[in-house]
């Protein structure tokens, strides 16, 4: 009762750090997105450089995110950005590449090679193919690692108020340091209310962007 | 035209060079079916992928209307030639028209030109474009799929298409019908085609000349008719199979066998005539015809009528009637199944053309003059 009270009596608060933490995470995963479905598609040519990015990848998102927060300060601090959104947001866009891009090279490589060679066969270019039929086809599974990318760096973004970069984390580092369950609870609720929210919407949009045709089959 | 000159394609694989083609040349002219005929990894297919450079020939080339294909750009190319393969390949993520308009689409159609295109080529197989345009493949039966992949192979009107199994994925039942149905589609479009194929009745019913494959290399090339006649060698023999004599029965046609000298009379004419008429070999039958040419009756075993009266009163029924369009195994198959050594032969409009009897199925089929 206490904790809805005090959702009441803050509700702009709330809403400003729900802002704050959306702002970090749709910048930092619209840019992980340009960069890790390009990626996802340059390392279909070769097997070798599929592993080697792939473990990069893989090695990132094992870096805990208050580690990375620290290594990033002495880097950034020369630009004057060593704490605050600019760390938060490559440190989201470093944790995002290994969902987008491992889902996207799946994708791509799952797709039926007879298509790739009717496709072919038909005298569409490579970047042709692309287009109108590899990522249309890979899209609903391209967008599902979005999405995981997403809710994951929703957790993560929530941990960047150490690094004062604000957003709902706020609340629970306060209810932390002041003792104050009100906060604390409040922090977590509205972090796991956002990421399902996030989910749903990111849900609706791949449905939006899927063609018709490939309704009921595995995304 | 489509022709191959000392094609020959050799793979690189972990023990070594790998030949999969060995120096096929072959000539295919405008407006025939080729079919490519062999066991599987005969390099029949490898062979035609190097048709629209799928796969690069290692040394050989390709001539296309008399132009050297590997001179030209392969995007160019392949957007020129028809393509279809045997998993069908309709992108399920396009409409069937979307699908069907992809070649013009890459050519730069205007986009209303490609719709009536796709529109027309549905209609040319049955299916009724209203309602199919805007379907998506996974909407279709197996059978309309592989329509629409013929179809959209034919979109820009390639004089060339290259068809690798196109029916394999088919069940029989339907494949017959899909297969016809091509056929008539070829009479008018006069396409010049090779198509892939393991299935030696289907290469028999298709193609106007077949090319088997052993091994990479050419093993004959020839018209059904000639290759079952007189197979090359050995190997062609066994392919075939010890059933090649009757596989002929369907590439000769019962025009060209049947007797087309036969003894005609109207059913009122008297018996008596005939007798003078009967003393040929091989002429022992009178066919009894209406005003209008058709068959109503015949007669038999002249010399065994009693000679009085008319005709009409001698006179058997005239069974079987076959077309003289059809093949020898489709009289053979009427003739076995009405008991009898004859069929009567009448032309599209029902009139008599000729007399068909075991005689001149065994001499058109041996070559040689029959001994019964």
């Amino acid at each position: 009762m206490e904790v809805l009270q005090f959702m009441i009596d803050n509700r702009t608060v709330i809403a400003d750090r729900t802002l704050e933490h959306i702002a970090i995470v749709s910048v930092a995963v619209g840019i992980a997105v340009m960069t890790a479905v390009p990626i996802g598609i340059a390392i279909t040519r070769s097997k070798a450089l599929a592993d080697a990015v792939l473990y990069a990848a893989s090695m990132m998102i094992t870096i805990p995110s208050i580690a990375l927060f620290g290594l990033m300060i002495p880097l950034l601090a020369p630009i004057g950005h060593g704490i605050g959104y600019v760390p938060a947001v490559i440190a989201i866009i470093l944790y995002s590449q290994l969902p987008i891009i491992r889902n996207t090279y799946t994708a791509l490589a799952d797709v039926d090679p007879a298509l790739r060679e009717a496709a072919k066969g038909m005298g569409m270019s490579r970047m042709q193919r692309l287009r109108e039929v590899e990522i249309p086809l890979a899209l609903p599974v391209i967008m599902a690692g979005v999405r995981v990318a997403v809710v994951m760096n929703i957790g993560i973004a929530a941990i960047a108020t150490y690094i004062g970069a604000g957003g709902l984390g706020t609340f629970i580092s306060r209810g932390i340091s002041q003792s104050d369950p009100r906060q604390l609870v409040t922090g977590a609720i509205a972090v796991s209310l956002l990421a399902i929210f996030a989910d749903l919407a990111l849900a609706l949009l791949q449905r939006a962007l899927t063609s018709k045709g490939l309704a009921g089959r595995p995304a | 035209m489509i022709e191959l000159d000392r094609l020959t394609k050799i793979f690189e694989g972990p023990q070594g060079e790998v030949p999969a083609v060995c120096e096929v040349s072959l000539r295919v002219p405008a407006g025939e079916i080729c079919v490519f005929l062999g066991p599987s990894g005969c390099g029949k297919t490898t062979t035609l992928k190097m048709i629209n450079r799928l796969i690069e020939p290692t040394s050989g080339s390709v001539f296309l209307n008399g132009e050297d294909t590997g001179k030209v750009n392969p995007i160019t190319l392949r957007r020129s030639i028809g393509y279809v393969i045997q998993q069908i390949g309709l992108f399920p993520n396009k409409t069937v028209g979307e699908n069907i308009c992809v070649v013009p689409d890459l050519l730069g159609w205007d986009r209303r030109r490609a719709r009536a295109r796709a529109a027309e080529l549905l209609e040319m197989v049955g299916l009724a474009p209203d309602s199919f345009m805007d379907r998506f493949p996974n909407e279709l039966s197996g059978g309309q799929q592989q329509r629409v992949g013929v179809v959209r192979a034919l979109a820009a009107d390639p004089p060339v298409m290259l068809m690798d199994e196109p029916f394999g994925a088919i069940d029989p039942i339907n494949r017959a019908g899909i297969q016809d149905e091509f056929l008539r589609m070829q009479e008018r479009l006069k396409k010049t085609i090779i198509l892939v194929s393991h299935d030696l009745d289907e290469a028999i019913k298709m193609a106007d000349r077949i090319a088997i494959f052993r091994s990479g290399k050419l093993q004959q090339y020839a018209t059904p008719s000639d290759l079952l006649a007189e197979p090359a060698n050995e190997f062609v023999q066994d392919f075939l199979g010890s059933d090649r004599a009757l596989k002929r029965l369907s590439v000769i046609s019962v025009a060209s066998a049947m007797l087309r000298d036969v003894v005609t009379v109207s059913p009122e004419d008297p018996v008596a005539n005939l007798e003078a008429r009967s003393k040929h070999p091989g002429r022992e039958v009178a066919v009894c015809l209406d005003d209008a040419g058709r068959p109503i009756g015949m007669v038999k075993d002249l010399q065994l009528v009693p000679s009085e009266g008319p005709v009409k009163a001698h006179m058997q029924a005239a069974e079987p009637v076959v077309q003289a369009g059809d093949d020898l195994r489709t009289a053979v198959s009427s003739m076995l199944a009405q008991g009898t050594s004859l069929a009567i032969c009448a032309d599209e409009a029902g009139r008599f053309v000729g007399l068909l009897t075991w005689r001149e199925v065994v001499a058109a089929v041996s070559g040689r003059e029959a001994s019964i």
